[in-house]
């Protein structure tokens, strides 16, 4: 019996899960994908927002300003890139100066700190490649950009660290309701516990229903985003917004803490939630707009585009309230979402605290992690590294300096990668301009050498997403030799 | 450390410089190899077609890297291999890591670049749809298959027809997969005539040009078919044409980027057109002392080529190193009508042994045509073909008397005839 199961292994369900690893309790993590972080914390827009955006007095508004005043100090605890490299909305006729006019005030009432409203000379001297077209703009200086996966990624290491367990491809198709609490079922197992966090993502209104009736509906909207060679990285130091609308923030221009530029998303409703395909309309319309930002973005130098899925819904704010006795559901955690994740994590313990969960310290848990990265040293640790482990001298991905030693780090890290993919979020590996083309092979010898299985078992992604399909006619008889 | 000569790169075109600088009197040359064997792609490249201009026979690719790592031994050559160069300053210390002798500041007179070049993928060219398992550029399939011993998929589909992706068609066809077409956007090949008969016509596979594949569909992680759609004449999928793929492999072969981050690092210019160095008439860029060949400087069509151009810059570099920098006014060497672009995009005419030869590439197919050398509006130099196509490199040779009646710069330019 665990005294908390977790639905679901994105931002949230990884953040709650390393507050919770703080204190003795039992606590399991169900995943239905083979690796954390698979759903809308692997595609989406990078930020970690200052907080001007939402209506004042909802949880998002209070939970943006929180997690996005956490991030900084999380980050450093836990080696996640992150950059607080601000931001600015930009306005281009009177509407929109209204709009940001309005943003400005809101932001106030939010609780951010450091906002001001610049004209377009002001605008164009921080960012030199802005439209000219722009008039006015809203800079945010506390808004930063960080990895995403390695967020949820550093949460969920930690928490397995202190004795959180955490299992893979375990889709819940059933809970039931006992005496003690509820019983979680899966295609592998029964889970009994006595506390159910839902953090299901764009399935968070399936999970609610196994419980309760209805009470909301998950409208999944997708979203398109470009990838730009690191030699785009100066159109951008800020993130570059355009003024938020209905369906969303607009299609921002940022670079990203691995030196890219991306820019995107449109927002697309979507009938299935969980394909996350991109369409050349889409990439197209993104293109566009990002264009009337900043004009000189040079679209030849596209190394990736990717889709992702916001847990949009039918209600206005995020969702954090129990859904039946000891099931909390956190759901329709769209964006500022994964700003909100620390700040939810805390919400989330203290209703569970309210209704008698357990709260001991536990006094050898960790609430940090420690992770080098050869590309970030200086002369001097690299010399001092490769001399403690001679593998810190092969660089396995050549466009992003990625050596041996972190690969190997990485098939060892608390929670096994069983793909390439799973290699690339925790090492950084084929995330450059070659997309994996040089480093994917040796990634592939070094997975199956380590975890001692055949190449022909090693996935790409997620479940089924195998890479290579049999031996050649001789394949046998050279491995004999 | 220090040297006369550093090498980036030990595939065809490093090894051919570094062997030329030493012919021409060099000694303390040494080459930096990534990877753990010498040889480049050349090693994953185990078809034949190899060497028939250089060596008037054919060999397969390990076979020719084989011709120029045999002249290694003995040539006193100091090789790193398993050595990666991280970035080479403007005064020539190349900063190399390997797991044998960790961090190195190397110093060197002279800098050969020989980092060859990359695949485009599927990212560059933004081919809408899912993003699943099984969609390999050709040159990572071709290593999975020749090097690793393993088939990538049963059902392929090739996007492009650049050489590796028609050199893996045939391949992957003997390996027991079924090739379903290859499908090409622009309405000529990309590749060499005789990789379109020998690796597809001969094994009937479909060459659908003016095509390109417009969604990529996937069930359970792997790739399980592509739509393919007729291009209009500005590449643009026209509706109601397409064509859908029941596969579980798509192959890329849409092109090949050199890989001058290095040269970038240094600041180095580098021409948009070729995505390679600006070089001068004995391959060196606008650094003296740094020479860029192969396929880093721009994509060639044959490692013979590849290996001769080399053996230019090798020697440069001993001269440069031996006997002083070069000097001398230069004139531009210019891309008029048909051309996609030249190299040597400058040439030093004072500087030249006899002749200059001029490399360049065609836009499109062209049946009689001429080549025509323009300084201005004078002509001053006629070649005639029988035929010329962007995947085959052209080359011309124009002499020292002619380049010295040229004024500030010269065109090369396409007539049909």
């Amino acid at each position: 019996m665990t005294d908390v199961i977790v639905i679901g292994c994105g931002v949230i369900g990884a953040a709650l899960a390393y507050r919770l690893s703080q204190y003795k309790l039992k606590v399991l993590v169900l995943e239905k994908q083979n690796d954390v972080a698979m759903g809308a914390t692997r595609a989406n827009s990078a930020i970690i927002h200052a907080g001007f955006d939402p209506e004042p007095g909802t949880l998002m508004a209070k939970l943006n300003v929180q997690g996005s005043n956490m991030a900084r100090t999380l980050c450093e605890k836990l080696s996640v890139p992150y950059l607080n490299n601000g931001a600015l909305v930009l306005g281009f006729d009177k509407e929109e100066e209204l709009t940001l006019n309005k943003l400005y005030e809101r932001g106030i009432k939010n609780g951010v700190e450091g906002l001001s409203l610049l004209d377009g000379e002001q605008t164009r001297a921080m960012e030199p490649h802005v439209s000219r077209e722009v008039t006015l703009s809203l800079y945010a200086p506390t808004s930063a950009i960080v990895d995403p996966w390695e967020y949820a990624l550093a949460f969920a290491e930690v928490a397995k660290t202190n004795g959180v367990d955490f299992r893979f491809e375990q889709e819940v198709t059933a809970i039931e309701k006992t005496a003690f609490g509820y019983t979680v079922i899966t295609r592998k197992g029964r889970y009994d516990t006595r506390f159910v966090v839902n953090c299901a993502g764009v399935a968070s209104d399936t999970v609610h229903d196994m419980v309760a009736p209805k009470s909301f509906t998950i409208r999944p909207v997708r979203g398109d985003y470009c990838v730009l060679d690191k030699n785009e990285n100066s159109k951008a130091h800020c993130t570059l917004f355009q003024c938020p609308s209905k369906s969303g923030k607009g299609v921002l221009v940022t670079p990203t803490v691995h030196g890219n530029l991306l820019v995107g998303p449109n927002a697309v409703p979507c009938e299935d939630k969980f394909r996350v395909n991109t369409t050349a309309d889409g990439i197209d319309f993104v293109k566009r707009m990002a264009l009337r930002s900043v004009p000189d973005v040079d679209f030849r130098s596209t190394i990736r585009s990717y889709a992702g899925m916001r847990a949009n819904h039918d209600r206005d704010d995020f969702i954090i309230e129990f859904a039946a006795p000891a099931f909390l559901d956190i759901a329709g955690i769209k964006s500022p979402g994964l700003s909100a994740a620390p700040a939810i994590a805390l919400e989330a313990l203290k209703l569970l605290e309210g209704v008698g969960l357990p709260m001991e310290r536990n006094p050898s848990a960790t609430d940090e992690r420690k992770k080098l990265r050869f590309r970030n040293m200086t002369v001097e640790e690299r010399q001092r590294a490769i001399s403690e482990n001679p593998l810190y001298g092969r660089v396995i991905c050549r466009c992003e300096t990625v050596t041996e030693a972190e690969i190997l780090g990485a098939i060892h890290s608390p929670l096994t990668p069983h793909s390439i993919d799973g290699i690339k979020r925790r090492a950084g590996s084929g995330m450059g301009r070659c997309q994996g083309g040089f480093c994917s092979p040796k990634i592939v010898e070094l997975l199956a050498r380590e975890l001692g299985i055949s190449p022909l078992e090693v996935l790409k992604d997620g479940a089924g997403s195998y890479i290579l399909d049999s031996e050649t006619k001789d394949g046998e008889k050279a491995n004999e030799l | 450390m220090s040297y006369e000569l550093i090498v980036i790169g030990a595939g065809p075109a490093g090894l051919a410089a570094a062997l030329s600088a030493r012919k021409q009197g060099l000694t303390r040359i040494a080459i930096l190899e990534r990877d753990k064997y010498l040889g480049g792609i050349l090693n994953q490249c185990i078809h034949n077609g190899f060497g028939l201009h250089r060596f008037r026979e054919e060999l397969t690719g390990p076979e020719y890297a084989g011709r120029f790592i045999d002249e290694l031994s003995g040539s006193g050559i100091d090789v790193f291999t398993d050595t990666m160069v991280l970035n080479v300053t403007r005064d020539k210390q190349v900063h190399c890591v390997s797991p044998q002798y960790g961090y190195r500041i190397l110093e060197a007179q002279s800098v050969v670049l020989a980092m060859g070049c990359r695949e485009r993928t599927r990212g560059a060219i933004g081919i809408p749809g899912d993003r699943p398992s099984g969609v390999f550029t050709a040159g990572t399939a071709q290593r999975y298959l020749n090097l690793e011993g393993y088939l990538c998929g049963k059902r392929v589909l090739i996007l492009g027809s650049g050489d590796i992706g028609l050199i893996m068609a045939r391949r992957m066809t003997l390996e027991g997969a079924k090739v379903l077409a290859c499908v090409e956007v622009m309405p000529y090949s990309g590749g060499l005539s005789r990789n379109i008969a020998q690796c597809l016509n001969d094994f009937n596979i479909p060459l659908y040009l003016s095509h390109t594949v417009t969604e990529i569909r996937a069930q359970n992680g792997r790739i399980s078919g592509v739509t393919v759609s007729k291009v209009d004449e500005n590449r643009r999928p026209i509706p109601g044409t397409e064509m859908d793929f029941e596969c579980d492999t798509l192959l890329l072969s849409v092109g090949l980027i050199p890989e001058n981050e290095l040269t970038r690092g240094m600041g180095i210019a580098i021409d948009p057109r070729t995505n390679g160095a600006v070089v001068y008439e004995n391959m060196e860029t606008d650094l003296p002392g740094v020479f860029a060949c192969g396929n880093v400087a721009h994509v060639h069509d044959l490692v013979d080529y590849v290996s001769k151009e080399s053996e230019k810059a090798g020697a440069a570099a001993a001269k440069y190193v031996l006997q002083g920098p070069n000097e001398g006014e230069a004139i531009d060497v210019i891309n008029g009508d048909g051309v996609s672009y030249t190299l040597p995009q400058r040439i030093r005419v004072s500087a030249l042994d006899g002749a200059a030869e001029i490399f360049f590439r065609v836009r499109r197919n062209y049946g009689k045509a001429q080549i025509e050398v323009l300084s201005g509006d004078e002509s001053i130099a006629v070649y005639k073909r029988d035929r010329l196509a962007p995947g085959e490199m052209e080359s011309i040779r124009l002499s020292r008397e002619l380049l010295s009646k040229a004024r500030g710069e010269i065109r090369v330019s396409i007539k049909e005839q």
